[in-house]
C-alpha cells in the first residue's frame, strides 16, 4: 500500500494511526525488577560490563525521584510499562524483502523504503525494542562510515569505542529517566564517521512503537571524527492506544575537531505517549552541531537537547518548532554550555498551542569563566490559536565571564484576523488560511529540513489544524 | 449597459458598533468599470470590505447580490470562488509561501483542478514583465519585505492571474509614485481587455483613471453616494474637490 506524501491536501490521521496485532512477539513482564533487567540482558546477549551497567542503572532509577518541576507524569505507572518487546523476527535484515510482512508494511506506509531509494544514504528501522532493518549505501560504507545497530557494534571492532562513549555524556545519574534508559535500553543506532569523511546525503533512523503499554528506549550514539561531516535524521511515530506508552530514548553525539553534525528530528508520537527523551552533544574545537527539531506528538514531553561547546570556537545552532494541541503538555527547549573561548550559539524556536494545549519553552545558556569572547542569541516566538491554550517561556542565563555577548528575545502572539481575511479573499477556506499562516510561522524549521520532510511537517500542521475552527 | 453582475441595495454597514455606510446602492453590469471617489473617512474601504465579506464589518441593513445570488451568508472565500476579488490597501505579509505558489494554490482551490507548474510559471513571468516587477518576486514569500509599491503591484498581479469577474481596487494608487501609478494602470487596462471583466475602482486621486475606460463615477461622502454620473465627474472633483458634493442640498451632479 502506497501513501502519497506529495500533496498536502491528501492527509488524514490514518497515515500514522494504524497498528498490527503483536501476538507473536516476545515480551518481558511489565514493571521494573532485577529479574526483568537480567532477562533483557540475557535476551540481548550483553557483554558483562553492560549487564552490570544495567543493574547499577536500575538501582539509581529506584533511588531517584520523579521530576516535579515540569508537566505532570502522574499518568505514567512504571509497573504497567513493558520495557522490552522483541518483534517477531530473529535478527536485523539488510534487505526489506527479508523483513516480516506486517513490519515491512508499516514502514512502507510511513514511506521509509521509498525515501531510502530516493534521498538517503542509509536507513535504520526499529520496531518496538529491536532494529529490524539497517542498511547503508555502498559508496558511503566505502568511505569507512559505520552505520549499524549498537548491539552488534558492541561485540565487533568498535567494542572499545562504544564502551568508552556509552552514557558518558548522559550518565544514568543525570535524572530518573536517564537511569531507566541505562537499565532497559534496547535498539538504536551507532554511527562512526572517520576523520575527513563527508556523508553528503542524510542517514535516517526511524523508530516505530507498535505495542500497547510498552516503552521504547533506543540509544543513538554518533561519533563524527576530526573534519568529518554528517546529517542524521531521526523520525518516530506510534499508533494511539488508551494506555500510556513511554519513550525514554537517549542520544549521544560526539562532534570532533572541525567536524560538523546536523541532527534533525520530526517527532510524531501518538497522544498517549510520555516522551521523556534525553539528547546531548559534545563539540570539540572548531566543530559545529546543528539541531533541527519538530515536536508534534505525545501527551507529555520533556525534551531539551543539550550542547556542550567544549573546544575553542565550537558552534551550536538550534532550530525548533513545537505544536501542542488538545490534551498535550509539551515542555521543550534546549541547553547550551559555553565551556571554551569564542564559542557561539544561536537558538531560534517557534511554539504553537491550540485547543487547550500547553507549550512551554525552557532554555538554559551557561557561559563558564573559560568562555571569554563567546556569543549567544536566543529567540523564541509563540503563537496561541485560541483563548484556552497556553504558552510559556522560561529562559535562563548563567554568564560567568565579563566578555560575552548574550541576547534574548521572546514574542507571543495570535493569528491576525486581517491575515485570515486576506487569504480567504483569494479563495482559501478559513481552515486552509489558518494552516498556511501556521506553516509560515513554523517555516524556520521546515526550511532547514530536506524537502520531503518539510512536506511531512506541513502535513502534520495541517492534521493538527483540522477542526481548529469554531 | 451590460447585464447585471453586482447589485447592492440600500446597504447599512457598521464597524465596531459605529454605523459607517447609511444606505448605499450600487449596480455594476458585466464588463463595466465603476469608480468610487470620496474624501478620507467617507466609507470607501468599508464598502469594499462589506462587498468582499470582511468579518470586521457588520452589514446591518440592505442586501448584496452577485450574479443574482445573495451574498449575505457567504464567507470571503466563497465570494472569491464566485468571482469577487479585492485588491487591499494594505496587503498582509505571509511568510512560508511564495507569491507564485500562493496564486497557483488559490487558483487550484477555486477551480478544483491541478495547474501545470511550468505553464503557470510562464504566465506569471509575462505578468511580472507587464507590471515591471523583477522576476525574482515570483519566488519571494507573499508580500514579505515588499515595498509599498511592490505590494500594490503584487495585488494587480494576483488580479490578472486569478481572473475574477469583478475586481474591487481599494486605493491601489495610494502611496505610489507617478511611474508606479502608470504601471499599475497599465495592468488594470490589461484586465479591461477581457470585455466581460468588471471593475470597481476606489480612489481619491484622478491620476490612475486617466488612461482607463470608465463607465460610471460615484461620489461617496459621509457614508452615502451623493452623486453619480459619467467620466465628467472626475475633472469636477479635480478642480473643485469634494466639498461641493458634501453639501447635503446636492443630490445630483453632472449629467
Amino acid at each position: 500500500m502506497k501513501q502519497d506524501k506529495t500533496y498536502v491536501e491528501d492527509v488524514n490521521r490514518a497515515f500514522y494511526d494504524f497498528r498490527y496485532e503483536d501476538g507473536d512477539s516476545y515480551k518481558v513482564e511489565s514493571g521494573l525488577t532485577r529479574e526483568i533487567i537480567e532477562q533483557i540482558s540475557r535476551e540481548k546477549n550483553d557483554p558483562d560490563w553492560m549487564r552490570e551497567f544495567r543493574l547499577r542503572s536500575l538501582e539509581i532509577f529506584h533511588a531517584m525521584k520523579m521530576p516535579v518541576w515540569g508537566p505532570s507524569v502522574e499518568g505514567l505507572d512504571m509497573d504497567n510499562i513493558v520495557t522490552y518487546v522483541r518483534p517477531n523476527t530473529e535478527r536485523m535484515h539488510t534487505k526489506w524483502e527479508d523483513v516480516p510482512q506486517n513490519i515491512k508494511d508499516t514502514f512502507e506506509r510511513l514511506g521509509i523504503p521509498q525515501s531510502e531509494r530516493e534521498s538517503l544514504a542509509g536507513v535504520g528501522a526499529q520496531y518496538d525494542s529491536e532494529l529490524v532493518y539497517h542498511n547503508v549505501r555502498k559508496e558511503v560504507a566505502e568511505q569507512g562510515v559505520v552505520y549499524t545497530d549498537l548491539e552488534s557494534a558492541m561485540r565487533g571492532e568498535y567494542a572499545d569505542m562504544i564502551r568508552s562513549h556509552f552514557m558518558k555524556l548522559v550518565p544514568p545519574t543525570d535524572h530518573k529517566f536517564a537511569a531507566l534508559h541505562g537499565a532497559v535500553w534496547s535498539g538504536g543506532s551507532f554511527v562512526y564517521v572517520p576523520p575527513g569523511a563527508s556523508v553528503e546525503i542524510p542517514l535516517q533512523s526511524y523508530f516505530r512503537l507498535n505495542a500497547a503499554g510498552a516503552g521504547q528506549f533506543e540509544h543513538t550514539l554518533i561519533i563524527v571524527d576530526k573534519g568529518a561531516h554528517l546529517h542524521f535524521i531521526e523520525g518516530c511515530s506510534a499508533p494511539k492506544y488508551n494506555v500510556a506508552n513511554l519513550h525514554a530514548g537517549c542520544v549521544e553525539l560526539y562532534v570532533g575537531e572541525d567536524a560538523s553534525l546536523r541532527y534533525s528530528t520530526i517527532e510524531n508520537w501518538s497522544k498517549n505517549m510520555y516522551n521523556l527523551n534525553t539528547k546531548r552533544a559534545r563539540v570539540e574545537k572548531g566543530g559545529r552541531i546543528e539541531w533541527v527539531s519538530g515536536s508534534f506528538g505525545s501527551h507529555v514531553s520533556y525534551l531539551y537537547p543539550m550542547s556542550i561547546l567544549a573546544g575553542e570556537g565550537a558552534q551550536c545552532e538550534f532550530t525548533g518548532v513545537t505544536f501542542a494541541g488538545e490534551g498535550q503538555d509539551l515542555d521543550t527547549g534546549c541547553k547550551i554550555v559555553h565551556g571554551a573561548p569564542d564559542t557561539t550559539s544561536h537558538v531560534n524556536t517557534r511554539s504553537i498551542s491550540k485547543s487547550g494545549g500547553v507549550s512551554t519553552f525552557r532554555s538554559a545558556v551557561v557561559v563558564t569563566e573559560k568562555a571569554a569572547g563567546s556569543k549567544s542569541s536566543v529567540s523564541c516566538q509563540s503563537l496561541m490559536l485560541d483563548d484556552i491554550s497556553r504558552s510559556d517561556t522560561i529562559p535562563a542565563m548563567d554568564v560567568r565571564t565579563g566578555r560575552a555577548d548574550i541576547g534574548h528575545e521572546a514574542r507571543i502572539g495570535r493569528i491576525s484576523d486581517e491575515a485570515v481575511f486576506y487569504l480567504m479573499s483569494r479563495g482559501l477556506s478559513e481552515e486552509d488560511a489558518r494552516a498556511l499562516i501556521v506553516s509560515g510561522f513554523a517555516e524556520n524549521v521546515s526550511k532547514e529540513l530536506p524537502l520531503e520532510y518539510a512536506v511531512e511537517m506541513n502535513n502534520l500542521i495541517r492534521i493538527e489544524m483540522k477542526g481548529a475552527i469554531g | 449597459m451590460g447585464t447585471e453582475l453586482l447589485r447592492a441595495e440600500d446597504l447599512y454597514v457598521s464597524a465596531e458598533d459605529r454605523e459607517i455606510l447609511h444606505g448605499v446602492s450600487l449596480r455594476i453590469g458585466r464588463g463595466e468599470t465603476h469608480v468610487i471617489m470620496g474624501p478620507n473617512g467617507a466609507g470607501k474601504s468599508t464598502l469594499a470590505g462589506a462587498l468582499m465579506g470582511d468579518p470586521s464589518y457588520e452589514v446591518t441593513g440592505g442586501r448584496i447580490f452577485f450574479e443574482g445570488e445573495e451574498l449575505q451568508d457567504l464567507s470571503a472565500s466563497e465570494r472569491a470562488r464566485r468571482g469577487l476579488f479585492l485588491s487591499f490597501q494594505n496587503p498582509v505579509e505571509v511568510p512560508g509561501i511564495s507569491l507564485e505558489n500562493f496564486i497557483r494554490s488559490a487558483l487550484e482551490q477555486r477551480t478544483g483542478k491541478k495547474i501545470r507548474i511550468w505553464e503557470f510559471r510562464k504566465q506569471v513571468r509575462k505578468v511580472l514583465e507587464t507590471l515591471q516587477m523583477d522576476q525574482s518576486y515570483a519566488e519571494r514569500d507573499l508580500n514579505v519585505g515588499f515595498s509599498g509599491g511592490e505590494k500594490k503591484k503584487a495585488e494587480i498581479l494576483q488580479m490578472l492571474l486569478l481572473g475574477p469577474a469583478l475586481a474591487i481596487l481599494d486605493e491601489t494608487d495610494s502611496g505610489l509614485d507617478v511611474d508606479a501609478v502608470r504601471t499599475v494602470s497599465q495592468g488594470i487596462r490589461e484586465f479591461q481587455k477581457d470585455k466581460s471583466a468588471s471593475l470597481l475602482v476606489i480612489t481619491h486621486n484622478a491620476a490612475i483613471l486617466n488612461s482607463l475606460e470608465v463607465d460610471a463615477v460615484h461620489i461617496l461622502a459621509d457614508g452615502r453616494i451623493v452623486a453619480s454620473g459619467g467620466r465628467e465627474l472626475i475633472p469636477a472633483v479635480e478642480e473643485e474637490g469634494f466639498a461641493r458634493f458634501e453639501d447635503p442640498q446636492r443630490e445630483e451632479a453632472g449629467a
